[in-house]
């Protein structure tokens, strides 16, 4: 630099603000409804169509509903009918259950509350919240079933949404390692091991779940000897879990596809044994890689367990369709099955929104 | 050497423990199907069912098989899935375009339904479908008739029932002749555009050939068809064209279900193509349209098929609910005939091979179509 | 200068409607009146209520190869992508080649033909092998016949010196092959403008050289540039004026000589500092 005299000052312009059709409510609109001839026809198209959904729907929901009274109010009026729900919350809830052990199952539910709060809310060890989680199960069980100090409730009473979060939670505990085992069983390089897994995995995930809780239920009676015969919602139960351990498996095995090689070869190196090295470095990546995959796997278990009332068993779904049989309020299957799809709804929906805050959560950014 | 003789000790092992379980296991059926008095075997196939089927595509009495009636309800899975697989695809594209829409309104309407179809359980909608929205319908007395010949109740759908003449067939010949015909004319065209750099309106042409040669072919040969009517007789209707309620029911859950799975699967493929080619046709002076047809679908086919694939495996798979709202297909025939003989082996048997069978199709097909759309990657 | 390689080609291609103009190197030196090409006048664009271009007046004459720099954010690429429509802009007006950009497609579409784009992240179309990505827009949207395109990608292709991967697919090209294909592909449409988006800042240092590299080649016909970099180097030895930008409006425009050794603003001065 040979000048040492100073540059002339720079005077910049001073930003000015943005034209009145550009930005705020009006640009908003302009940019995203009516940016040309056909998107504006679409948004025409979509307002006419909610305006001739919306209004009917609401008065029916809300404004004309009964939300107090009886059978006689709910005939009257044009609207839904809630009262038959809080009427029948007992039966869609935990189905037959007698009503004077009704505190055992509200405290199964108050316990997975505090462990969904705090399984959310990321509190205390990883370790601690797994082991808790794997004894939840054997303390529901307890409190329901009874045994020792409490009095037995049989297992033809029960039913509503407990059986269906029963269902599909004890489905998930267990599916998710058998599921890790068939996938690691898959990937063996023992032909008989592989052929095994193959021809449990394969044929399970090539037919519908009917047909697997068809055979649960029907037909594992005659396969058993006489003396070893299981009550129903059990036999569901295990078919619940090999249909949901073949889907877990090919989640997994495409998780440990994705995990390098080099990582199993460090881990020889190491010296890690073939259960030591599963264990401790590909199986927890693995999981981590296919982390929303199993969650969906997850949510759909919970879905599918509604298919048990076909088998016999009364769960949410099947609480909600015989309350809505009752000679005193016939009728109101739509609001039957509107509350229980919300509530399948709110579950699921929440089931997701948790998954992709995890795999936010767990992403590894290269 | 060591390891050798642990692989093959393994193998002995686990070779052994699926032979011992199996033997244990049937021997145990063995005692079983006697104490209970349950026959074994595919005799059963030949006795006379006695089932009532009121919805098959062949016709079925009463009188006929089990044999007969199972296979009646294999047709109807077949022709459910078949129905649902095009039915699903062709709205789930729409709604997976509206997702990706720039409209606002657009795009959350299709997002609104896609994460309620999702989150509900399908046996849910089914019942749902079936016992709210079809018996809502009136009674066939004052059924609905939107148009002539068309009338709707808590029966079914009533349709005018085409009754086909010799000319029928000349035009059905005529419309394929007009689809050869075109793809003869989009193969000219291609060349005639390799070659001059201008290829043909196929466009046009091609929906002027589809209007103009059948018309012809139908004004040619008349009497092409004739149709026969729903007529009602007393409470119900007889003749014409009926969609059962379950059918139906049965239909528009399975369609809007796996609907919002393929809408997902084809917004996932549209969004994996990188922002940056569609700003690089656009400074070339590519059209939108042919950015979209030349760009985008190739590779966002991709990505979506082999998630389709699943999509349609489950959709068949799904069509097994129809027992839950009583449409007769394979597993509520099945089920039908287990409650009346309690031959669950057999049935089940062979609603798996059925089943695997159908899987076997559908994947060889959709494998073939991902082979014939896969990139050259480095 | 003459280079062999390059004439011959040509006349292969002289049927084909050139809006390239023809001076050769000879007629260089009897340099005519040179018109403007691309006027920005009070061109004003706002991203939602940020300002991001202020008040930009430029003239661009055509055959001038201009390179603009600035601190990122500073609306350059912006700029460069309101000339073909890439971006819209809400206030004052861009007229290319005669032509004004309007919201109108036709319009639109008119000035895309003509001017060529080079992106920064090349942008190639991965499903397509090279030679495909090339004749992809002479073949339906100049409605070229298949030979004719590919002759001329090919010719093209051994101008960038990379016509022996004619066959391959992007995904198996370096990154500095990818960007000389995508240089390339722009030429194939032979645009009257070639706009360059920070073409070597995604390119390994090894594989910026041969992309300047044919940069620089393409600065001795008589294409209107405009680049926009932070390549120093290039814009000393190519450009004919250098433009500073910062915070969404033109600081300095000058010859290289006077950027570099005197620039006017202090601004400038402490962008130059930065850099060098």
């Amino acid at each position: 630099m040979q000048k040492p005299a100073a540059r002339e000052k720079f005077k910049p312009l001073a930003s000015e603000p943005a034209p009145i059709g550009l930005i705020g409510p009006i640009g908003w609109v302009r940019a995203n409804l009516f940016n040309g001839w056909f998107n504006s026809f679409l948004t025409i198209i979509c307002v006419a169509f909610l305006g001739v959904i919306i209004p009917p729907f609401c008065s029916w929901m809300f404004f004309d509903a009964v939300w107090f009274g009886d059978s006689e109010t709910c005939r009257a009026a044009s609207g839904a009918c809630w009262t038959f729900i809080g009427h029948k919350l007992q039966v869609f809830l935990i189905g037959p259950y007698p009503t004077s052990e009704i505190w055992r199952p509200a405290a199964a539910a108050v316990l997975l509350a505090a462990l969904i709060l705090a399984t959310t809310l990321r509190l205390g060890n990883k370790y601690f919240l797994v082991i808790l989680w794997l004894l939840y199960p054997c303390a529901a069980y307890f409190l329901i079933n009874g045994g020792w100090f409490l009095p037995r409730v049989d297992q033809s009473r029960w039913g509503g949404l407990m059986l269906s979060i029963g269902l599909a939670l004890v489905g998930i505990l267990v599916s998710v390692p058998l599921g890790i085992l068939l996938a690691l069983g898959r990937r063996s390089r023992i032909i008989a091991v592989k052929s095994l897994c193959v021809g449990i995995i394969e044929p399970i995930r090539g037919v519908p779940l009917i047909t697997i809780l068809f055979m649960a239920s029907v037909m594992m009676p005659l396969f058993l000897p006489e003396h070893l015969q299981i009550n129903n919602m059990l036999r569901v139960q295990i078919g619940i879990i090999l249909f949901s351990s073949a889907y877990m498996a090919e989640v997994v095995r495409g998780g440990l596809q994705a995990v390098p090689r080099g990582q199993i070869e460090a881990a020889t190196a190491l010296g890690l044994n073939y259960w030591k090295m599963n264990y401790l470095v590909v199986i927890p990546q693995a999981l981590r890689n296919v982390l929303p995959s199993l969650i969906g796997r997850c949510i759909a278990l919970f879905k599918d367990t509604s298919l048990v009332i076909i088998v016999g068993l009364l769960d949410f779904l099947g609480a909600a369709k015989a309350a809505a049989q009752d000679s005193n309020w016939l009728g109101y299957d739509a609001e039957a099955y509107v509350f229980c799809a919300l509530i399948y709804w709110v579950i699921c929906f929440g089931m997701s929104r948790y998954g992709r805050s995890i795999e936010a959560r767990t992403t590894v950014h290269h | 050497m060591q390891r050798k003789f642990l692989n093959l000790f393994i193998q002995a092992g686990v070779a052994g423990a699926v032979a011992f379980v199996s033997w244990t296991l049937f021997q145990n059926t063995q005692a079983n199907l006697e104490a209970r008095n349950i026959a074994s075997g595919f005799d059963f196939m030949s006795v006379e069912s006695g089932l009532p089927i009121n919805d098959s595509l062949l016709p079925y009495e009463p009188s006929d098989t089990y044999g007969y009636a199972f296979f009646i309800g294999v047709l109807n899975t077949l022709y459910v899935s078949l129905l649902g697989i095009f039915a699903a695809t062709a709205i789930g594209v729409l709604i997976g375009c509206a997702r990706v829409s720039s409209n606002w309104l657009v795009s959350r309407l299709a997002a609104v339904y896609v994460e309620i179809l999702r989150n509900v359980p399908l046996l849910l909608t089914l019942f749902f479908t079936y016992v709210v929205v079809l018996a809502s319908l009136p009674h066939p007395r004052a059924s609905l008739n939107p148009f002539t010949g068309i009338f709707i109740n808590n029966r079914g759908f009533y349709l005018p029932a085409p009754v086909p003449y010799a000319g029928f067939w000349c035009v059905t010949a005529a419309v394929l002749l007009s689809f050869l015909m075109i793809f003869i004319i989009s193969r000219v065209s291609k060349r005639k555009r390799d070659e001059t750099g201008k290829g043909l309106p196929t466009l046009m042409i091609g929906a002027s050939l589809l209007v103009a040669v059948p018309s012809l072919t139908w004004i040619l040969s008349a009497p092409v068809v004739d149709f026969e009517f729903a007529v009602l007789k007393g409470f119900n209707f007889r003749g014409g064209l009926v969609l059962r309620p379950e059918f139906s029911a049965l239909m528009i859950g399975l369609v809007l279900y796996t609907a919002a799975f393929i809408a997902e699967n084809v917004r996932s493929g549209i969004q994996s193509v990188n922002k940056g080619q569609v700003e690089a046709a656009k400074a070339l002076g590519v059209k939108s349209s042919l950015t979209m047809r030349r760009i985008i679908l190739p590779q966002a086919l991709r990505v979506s098929i082999p998630a389709t694939t699943n999509d349609y495996t489950s959709l068949v798979k799904n069509s097994s609910l129809a027992v839950a709202i009583g449409y007769p297909d394979m597993v509520s025939v099945g089920g039908t005939i287990i409650g009346q003989n309690d031959q669950a082996i057999e049935i089940i048997g062979l609603w798996m091979a059925v089943y695997l069978a159908i899987n076997l199709v559908v994947s060889a097909i959709m494998n073939w179509l991902n082979a014939k759309v896969q990139v050259v990657e480095r | 200068m003459a280079d062999p390689s390059k004439h011959a080609p040509r006349c292969i291609i002289e049927g084909v409607r050139l809006k390239l103009s023809i001076q050769t190197e000879t007629t260089q030196s009897a340099k005519k009146e040179r018109d403007v090409i691309i006027a920005l006048s009070g061109v004003n664009k706002w991203f939602g209520s940020f300002h991001v271009l202020k008040n930009i007046n430029l003239s661009v004459l055509r055959g001038e190869r201009i390179v603009i720099c600035g601190p990122s954010g500073s609306g350059k690429s912006t700029l460069v992508r309101c000339i073909n429509g890439l971006e819209e802009h809400q206030r004052g007006s861009i007229t290319v080649d005669g032509t004004l950009l309007t919201s109108k497609q036709k319009g639109i579409e008119k000035i895309r033909q003509e001017v060529g784009m080079v992106f920064q992240n090349f942008n190639l179309f991965p499903h397509m092998s090279v030679l495909q990505n090339l004749t992809f827009a002479p073949i339906w949207v100049r409605k070229m016949p298949k030979k004719q395109a590919e002759e001329l990608a090919m010719h093209y292709l051994a101008r960038v010196q990379i016509d022996d991967q004619a066959d391959k697919y992007p995904g198996q090209l370096s990154g500095g092959q990818q960007q000389r294909v995508a240089i390339a592909r722009a030429l194939c449409m032979n645009p009257d403008i070639l706009l360059f988006d920070e073409p070597t800042s995604a390119l390994d240092p090894e594989m910026v050289k041969e992309v300047l590299d044919v940069m620089v080649e393409l600065a001795q016909e008589n294409i209107t540039m405009i680049c926009v970099t932070h390549e120093m180097g290039f814009a000393r030895t190519v450009a004919d004026r250098i433009i500073f930008m910062e915070e969404g409006e033109i600081v300095e425009a000058s010859d290289p000589e006077s950027f570099f050794t005197n620039p006017r603003y202090d601004r400038t001065l402490d962008f130059l500092n930065q850099i060098l």
